[in-house]
């Protein structure tokens, strides 16, 4: 079985985890047209290579993003959403008005 | 006649235990130790078995389970491998495949009609016609089988257990001994494998007749012992190699799954076949099965026998003949130039004829054909692979010991990934790109020489080192010198054939022939069609001589060839050591027992389990639901809805949170309010619907149905982290109990527990509060899901008893019955409400179920809105409508799913449909052509047996409540 690094708990069994999905950058809902929303929602390139992956350790209730190569099936790193430790990933970095701290947001 | 030779230094016998079975029905005795093959061959047995296919007579081949010639049954167990498995008291064994005992089998008649069973056969000849093939079936397993499985087969699971080492060694041979060693005294967790009860290898048999190298075996058996971090297994199979370095270890007892940092696989090589007429004849088995039986098990392989060889290996296996007292006929070596070492001189000086150039052409069988009588020797072109008939040799013996080669035992490299090449100086295929972690050693590794072999282990134990981040020096090993332990083209044609390449499958030379006629020649199709390597022994005695034919047939090289690769499990592993425990958990509430006591019939729900209705002797299910449903009208029912997901949602961004995660609006929410929270998913699809209770400003209480409450709450936690608001989430899904009281009766009932006024002016519809209720802090909120006044009492979990008793109590004056999920199903569809999950599936849009209002389009950000923003702007296909039947209706019940049509046309479907007591009459929701959802309208449901009900578009409730 494979293991698999929970940024919270370590190395850990595969049968810890659950999958989310490929992560995928929201754009924003107003200012982007039907076809970009639509290509957000449903399409996926499926194209081996590193994707950025959402994982959920279920015992901890962690998500988190690995990075893993879908062709050798090696994960590169995880880490928690928007903490990539290079800097690099731009995982919440990026934010539309929905995907950015709330609390200033008039409701 | 006892073939059993004196007492010798490293035999694996006890020779003062005494072992007693029966096989076929004959009596025998053996030592402690021996396994059923080499007590049978002790005993002077040689027909141990029968083939598969041709039902010919067959001894000992590999001696390995290499192959399964010896096959026995013995009383529950079958397919056990004779070759391997330790001999014990009151055995009574039989062979399997046969009809009528092994020596006598009346399927023997099939060898002589195999010119009429090509390969393919058994495909073409009863394909067609296909009524008649059950016939035929019948014929052919009962000719062509294995062992009988016993059916009334007793249930034994057997433990698994789990390790963690740094290296996991495989192969106790020379190299994997030596690399255990070296691994271990940089102080490595080593743990070391091996399939046979004794450590060595083929240090156990080849080699073994000489002092020096029994002397160095003792050497390392002794360090091993006295290492503390190695841990060794002996009788178990490294079974597989999974993803980062996982093996299961499998012994008679059971599975250990190995999990380590790094892996050598130093599992040696499985000698291979020479091909030539008869080669399957009892008595002709490999060279290292006849020094198996000499040197482990002190049991002489035949009196008088010939050794083919190849290689070196054949002079030893000669000299360990002799030794056991065997006269060696002749040394007959395939190779044009022949040995050219000191062996060849010691076996002169024996007086063994050696005859270099030249093959056995076929083993001549006794009259009886179960056993040899002579070999027939011709002089051998290696160049072209032709024997010459011109100047034959007939040569009387009982035995024939074959050593032409090797193939490499590495199902476990190829399963983890290992890139292999094929080496021309070896005639091997030998790992050349392998995966991070995973190491080879030994002769798997293409190393030969004894003294290298060693090194290898260590070479490969520096590189486990270096992988794990220490700095061992430098391990040299040298490159492979001399002759090519393996012969690159073993195969003497004969116009009769029966030169057995698989002897599982009894597959020859021609059958290859005759499937690349066919078509059938890339090995992944000729693997297929001929079956070579796909009986019990999986290829190890056949597939690399299957491949070398191909490319010869194909006149490519072999590396072109390529190879299949062995899937797990390495040999065939009982059913009992991967069967679980068919343990299935189940949540179950604080008021479970009660339940149970009360005759409830219960069904899985999500994790839980829960009432479906309550049992009573003398009336059928759905008389009982129906009651409760009439309960819950005319009086009051109770249930028990502690398996509801509930979600604590609390902070200074709570409403925020909701007001993003659900599609309605939550911020101007009052406290002790409820709301309807509808959940999409992005694409604008219906997930879950529940209730939001606003508790205080920054505390919302979220119920959430039963088999969806795990996977909202995930999806919660995943867009928290997104947002990055500032809440916090509590599941109190196990924590609180949660009782339902709905009915007329339901306020008398509850008010008799709780001081609030439930009034309608001070508790309406939607209210929700925390409140004191048998001196315990609960959540009180009116619902109205199953009926117009209901209440939920939520408390803490281990108080849900409690509070239903209490309840039951209060309620016992006014007629309060339990009721379960069926009769909630029933309630709540005569109200009119939808099940997400049930009434929607995965495409199902909020616009298609009619809940427009649920949608706050004018907020910021919802999940899912943008997505309405476009459907909304589609037309609606389908909606979802309650419809009833006739009063009088009496024909076929439509069921949940049945289609909604229109003519020809598919419209919609079913989705919920009853009879209801309230309503008399049946009543559902269905959707429907969204031209039709009008009431009054009428609609066509097609039922189960093809008739056509005409349904009327209502509007809900379905009845009139007073």
């Amino acid at each position: 079985m494979k293991l698999l690094e929970c940024p919270m708990n370590g190395v850990r069994p595969l049968s810890e985890f659950l999958f989310g999905g490929e992560y995928r950058e929201m754009p924003d809902p107003d200012g982007s047209d039907d076809y970009e929303w639509a290509g957000y929602v449903h399409y996926r390139d499926n194209a081996p290579g590193v994707k950025k992956e959402w994982w959920y350790h279920g015992p901890s209730g962690t998500w988190f993003i690995a990075e893993r190569n879908t062709l050798t099936d090696e994960v590169l790193k995880t880490y928690l959403f928007g903490k990539d430790p290079s800097g690099k990933d731009q995982t919440g970095s990026k934010p539309n008005k929905n995907q950015t701290t709330g609390t200033e947001q008039s409701i | 006649m006892s073939m059993r030779l004196p007492k010798q230094a490293g035999e694996w016998i006890s020779r003062d235990k005494t072992v007693r079975f029966t096989f076929e029905g004959q009596e025998y005795s053996g030592y402690e130790g021996d396994t059923i093959t080499s007590a049978l061959w002790a005993a002077g047995v040689k027909v141990l078995g029968r083939s598969f296919k041709y039902h010919r007579a067959r001894g000992v081949l590999s001696f390995a389970n290499h192959d399964v010639n010896v096959m026995v049954t013995d009383g529950n167990d079958t397919n056990i491998r004779g070759d391997v498995v330790a001999l014990g008291n009151g055995m009574q064994l039989d062979a399997v495949n046969t009809d009528g005992g092994v020596l006598k089998d009346k399927n023997k008649y099939i060898d002589s009609l195999s010119p009429l069973l090509p390969v393919g056969f058994y495909y073409k000849a009863f394909h067609k016609p296909a009524r008649l093939f059950p016939f035929w079936e019948k014929i052919i397993r009962k000719a062509a089988g294995l062992g009988v499985v016993n059916f009334n087969y007793p249930r034994i699971t057997k433990r698994k257990l789990n390790k963690h080492c740094d290296l996991l060694v495989i192969g106790a041979g020379p190299s994997g001994l030596s690399a255990a060693l070296a691994a271990a005294s940089e102080g490595l967790e080593v743990v070391l494998v091996d399939e046979n009860q004794s450590l060595g290898g083929s240090l156990t048999y080849d080699y073994a007749g000489s002092e020096s190298s029994r002397k160095i075996l003792e050497e390392l058996q002794a360090k091993v012992a006295e290492t503390a971090n190695i841990h060794v297994y002996t009788g178990a199979y490294a079974a597989g190699y999974y993803a980062d370095h996982m093996v299961p270890v499998v012994t008679a007892k059971g599975i250990t799954r190995v999990r380590a940092k790094a892996v050598i696989v130093a599992t040696g090589v499985f000698e291979q076949p020479p091909v030539f007429h008869n080669n399957d004849l009892p008595g002709v088995m490999l060279g290292s099965a006849a020094q198996r039986l000499i040197n482990r098990y002190a049991v002489k392989p035949f009196n008088k026998g010939v050794v083919v060889t190849a290689n070196a290996h054949g002079y030893r296996v000669a000299l360990d003949l002799l030794n056991a007292g065997a006269k060696v006929a002749a040394l007959v070596d395939m190779r044009a130039e022949g040995q050219r070492d000191d062996l060849v001189g010691e076996l002169v000086r024996k007086g063994v004829k050696i005859y270099p150039a030249s093959c056995v052409y076929e083993a001549v069988a006794t009259s009886d054909k179960l056993g040899v009588q002579g070999a027939v020797i011709f002089p051998f072109d290696e160049a072209t692979g032709q024997a010459n008939p011109g100047k034959s040799v007939n040569i009387d013996c009982d035995g024939i010991a074959m050593s032409a080669g090797w193939a490499p035992a590495a199902a476990l490299l190829y399963q983890a990934g290992t890139g292999m090449g094929y080496s021309n100086d070896i005639q091997q295929f030998v790992p050349n790109c392998l995966p991070a972690g995973v190491f080879a050693a030994g002769r798997v590794n293409g190393v030969y020489c004894l003294q290298q072999r060693a090194n290898d282990g260590m070479r490969a134990a520096a590189e486990v080192l270096r992988y794990l981040g220490k700095r061992p020096p430098e391990v040299t090993v040298d490159k492979h010198q001399g002759p090519s332990p393996s012969h690159p083209y073993p195969f003497v044609e004969h116009p009769k054939g029966k030169n057995f390449v698989d002897f599982d499958e009894d597959i020859q030379i021609k059958d290859f022939v005759n499937a690349a006629k066919e078509g059938f020649d890339n090995i992944e199709l000729m693997k297929r069609f001929t079956t070579v390597g796909m009986g019990p022994s999986q290829g190890k005695h056949s597939n690399m001589n299957a491949i070398r034919i191909l490319a010869k047939i194909r006149n490519l090289p072999v590396e072109k060839i390529g190879t299949t690769t062995a899937r797990p499990f390495f040999h065939p592993t009982p059913f009992g050591h991967l069967g679980g425990r068919s343990f299935h958990s189940h949540r179950l509430t604080s008021i479970h027992a009660w339940h149970e006591s009360a005759g409830a019939f219960f069904v899985d729900v999500g994790a839980w389990s829960r009432p479906a209705y309550y049992q009573q002797a003398g009336k059928s299910k759905q008389q009982l639901v129906q009651e409760e449903a009439q309960a819950v009208r005319q009086t009051a029912g109770i249930i028990d809805s502690g398996t509801l997901g509930k979600i604590e949602v609390c902070g200074p961004d709570a409403a925020l949170f909701l007001e993003r995660f659900y599609t309605g609006k939550f911020a101007d929410q009052k406290v002790g309010t409820t709301r309807y929270a509808l959940l999409l998913d992005e694409a604008g699809v219906v997930v879950d619907d529940g209730i939001a209770s606003r508790l205080a400003d920054e505390l919302f209480y979220l119920t959430i149905s039963t088999s969806n409450a795990a996977a909202v709450y995930r999806e919660m936690q995943r867009w928290l982290q997104i947002w990055q608001l500032n809440v916090g989430l509590v599941n109190v899904t196990g924590a609180y109990g949660l009782i339902n009281v709905a009915g007329p009766a339901a306020r008398d009932i509850v008010g008799k527990l709780v001081s609030i006024d439930l009034s309608d002016a001070a508790f309406p519809m939607g209210a929700a509060c925390e409140t004191e209720v048998l001196g315990v802090p609960v959540r009180l909120v009116r619902v109205g899901f199953v009926a117009h006044l209901a209440y939920e009492i939520h408390m803490p979990s281990a108080h849900g008893l409690n509070f239903w008793l209490a309840l039951m109590e209060a309620g016992a004056g006014y007629g309060i019955r339990p009721f379960g999920t069926d009769a909630q199903r029933l309630l709540r569809l005569e109200l009119g409400h939808h099940l997400a999950g049930y009434d929607t599936d995965g495409l199902t849009n909020p616009y298609e179920i009619g809940a427009e209002s649920a949608l706050a389009m004018d907020k910021p950000f919802f999940i899912g809105q943008r997505s309405l923003k476009i459907i909304g702007k589609k037309k609606v296909a389908k909606l979802l409508v309650p419809f009833v039947l006739p009063q009088e209706y009496s024909g076929e019940m439509p069921q949940d799913c049945n289609l909604v049509i229109d003519g020809a046309a598919i419209k919609g479907r079913v989705t919920s449909v009853a009879y209801s007591p309230a309503a008399k009459r049946i009543i559902g929701l269905a959707y429907v052509d969204p031209a039709r959802n009008q009431p009054g309208m009428v609609f066509d449901i097609r039922t189960d047996n093809g008739s056509i009900v005409k349904a009327t578009v209502v509007e809900t409730p379905f009845f009139n409540a007073d």
